[in-house]
């Protein structure tokens, strides 16, 4: 288990981290997701010790990151698959952190094989890794230690779809096995595959957390029709919060009820359907306008 | 219950299970020492670096050989002609040392395996001392070497000209010399400005302070209470009066021991991106 409890972190007078507190809890996925600089890898620094909080704190499994006597067997941790030594093999830099951790040297070849790289990959030099291969070699140095506790930042950027559903089926397998996970992603398609708990930041601020499902459920239905109009103000006689999307409404009820206040207006309806995370995608998009530096991470989130 | 409910569960790649309860012994400080040791060697620019010290030798020695004139062919002119070019590879291989770890950011895995700096750093620096020694004695032993081929070919008695002491204060130089580097990559974090570093440090303040001294008869006394290659330098001659270690503690304190400890001071609270 992770806990966060008020972080945060200033810069001068720049506050990158405003006191976030969440929990990433044993035997889930928990998925930090926010837009590019909204504090996620400021956050996951602090946690392992990179970087000084200025205030508040950080355990894990009940204990600060420097209580740990050999952190890589406790806690596998991923930052950034690019920062490593680009003229070192993978292997090499795997045996590294094999070494450093006391581990018997079998465990390489088998973490390797684990994260899906081949001998022969192994033996070329990071230079001539792709991404994806960074990120695997960076899942194995995490693993190796066989710790029970992971904080990955952005390690499906780079995978190809099959990565990344690959991804999910490891870390689902390492939370069922009891194990807690904690990745950011600014990627809402991306984080909705693999996680179960969601935990949103935006400009250092947590906007909204909790289960998947909770987060998906609130956000209502989505129906289309024709006649947009009529049916809001049906909805409004029916003290239904509604907001217009394109072509159609999103409204703060069940689909059955919309239904029904759509035939009693006599409204022919297009679409009636769950609100899948439209809801999510919008505040995620609200977000991401915030800070609309990064297109590739709009793109990404209305993926 | 039918089987037919029980959906099968995807398969998994890797059944990722997490370790039962397990003794977990802190990480000793010979492991860290091992490791850094093999950092040093396990790129090619960090494999040649080191070989070149083998190499470098070698060739001082036989350009010694070959142009030295037959009374010059003594076990000094072969020290000599090593330790020029290996006082500029060893501090290198110090300041690459440490500043490899934020220039290709190796750091971030290391400081996250091992999130206590300061044995990281002490292993480094416990493993440049190791080196350096290995590589005077190795310079010594192509010395000797050279200094044997060279009398064979000349015909006259090899001349053994340096003493114990004479070795062991040369040794205490170069050590000097790698923690000067050591010093410049602790503060600067930066390849590139602790290499520039080392050179106005050992070629630029150098000239600078002789020429002060040349023509300031004020600062002629001063100089070797100031000037810190000025009290190395002498350690390459030997024979060190009290005065002259006075010297040396006085100017390795200003120029060494208080920068290494304001960037170790540094290094330990700095953010690691």
């Amino acid at each position: 288990m992770i806990s966060v409890e008020s972080l945060t972190k200033q810069y001068g007078p720049f506050t990158a981290v405003d006191h976030v507190s969440f929990t990433a809890e044993t035997g889930r996925v928990t998925g930090f997701l926010g837009p590019n600089g909204a504090g996620k890898s400021t956050t996951m620094r602090v946690m392992v010790g990179l970087t000084p909080a200025s205030s508040g704190r950080v355990t894990v499994s009940g204990r600060s990151y420097r209580e740990l006597v050999n952190p890589g067997l406790e806690v596998g941790v991923l930052l950034d698959a690019s920062a490593q030594h680009a003229g070192r093999t993978g292997r090499e830099i795997l045996t590294i952190a094999q070494q450093t951790m006391g581990l018997p040297r079998a465990r390489v070849a088998e973490t390797l094989a684990r994260v899906g790289l081949t001998e022969d990959e192994a033996a070329r030099r990071v230079r001539d890794y792709s991404l994806g291969m960074r990120q695997r070699l960076g899942l194995a140095t995490a693993l190796i230690g066989e710790p029970e506790v992971l904080i990955l930042d952005e390690p499906a950027n780079g995978l190809d779809p099959a990565g990344i559903r690959w991804m999910r089926d490891l870390l689902r397998g390492f939370a069922d096995a009891g194990g807690t996970v904690l990745l950011s992603s600014h990627l809402l398609h991306e984080i909705e595959v693999i996680a179960d708990d969601l935990v949103v930041i935006g400009q250092g601020k947590i906007v909204a957390q909790g289960s998947k499902s909770e987060l998906l459920a609130a956000a209502g239905t989505l129906v289309r029709t024709a006649d947009v109009d009529r049916l809001a103000r049906a909805l409004h006689e029916a003290s239904v919060v509604t907001s217009p999307i394109d072509g159609g409404l999103r409204v703060d009820a069940d689909p059955e009820l919309v239904g029904e206040t759509a035939h009693r207006a006599g409204v022919v309806l297009r679409e009636l359907r769950p609100a899948d995370g439209a809801g999510l995608e919008e505040m995620f998009l609200e977000l991401t306008a915030l800070t609309s530096r990064d297109d590739t991470a709009r793109e990404g989130a209305a993926a | 219950m039918t089987t037919a409910t029980q959906a099968a569960p995807a398969p998994r790649t890797t059944p990722a299970a997490p370790a039962p309860p397990r003794v977990i012994r802190p990480i000793p400080m010979s492991r860290l020492a091992k490791v850094e040791l093999r950092k040093m060697f396990d790129t090619r620019a960090g494999f040649w670096l080191m070989a070149s010290v083998g190499i470098v030798s070698v060739l001082a020695t036989a350009a010694v050989i070959i142009w030295a004139p037959d009374e010059a062919i003594t076990l000094e002119t072969f020290s000599t002609a090593i330790g020029v070019p290996l006082s500029i590879v060893l501090p290198m291989i110090a300041i690459l040392s440490i500043t490899s770890e934020y220039s290709q950011r190796t750091g971030l895995t290391t400081y996250t395996l091992v999130p206590w700096r300061g044995r990281v750093i002490s292993a480094k620096v416990l493993v440049t001392i190791a080196i350096g020694v290995v590589s005077m004695f190795l310079a010594l032993a192509v010395g000797t070497v050279g200094n044997l081929i060279g009398s064979t070919i000349t015909g006259l008695d090899p001349v053994w000209d340096i003493s114990v002491a004479t070795f062991s204060s040369i040794v205490l130089a170069n050590i000097l010399g790698m923690l000067m580097g050591f010093m410049l990559g602790v503060l600067f974090r930066s390849s590139a400005a602790a290499i520039v570093g080392y050179f106005v440090y050992s070629f630029v303040l150098p000239v600078a302070f002789g020429t002060l001294a040349a023509f300031q008869e004020w600062f002629r006394d001063l100089q070797p209470w100031v000037d810190v290659n000025f009290a190395i330098t002498r350690l390459f001659e030997g024979s060190l009066t009290t005065e002259h270690w006075q010297q040396l503690g006085v100017t390795t304190l200003v120029w060494l021991w208080i920068p290494l400890a304001l960037g170790l001071r540094a290094i330990v609270r700095a953010e690691v991106k």
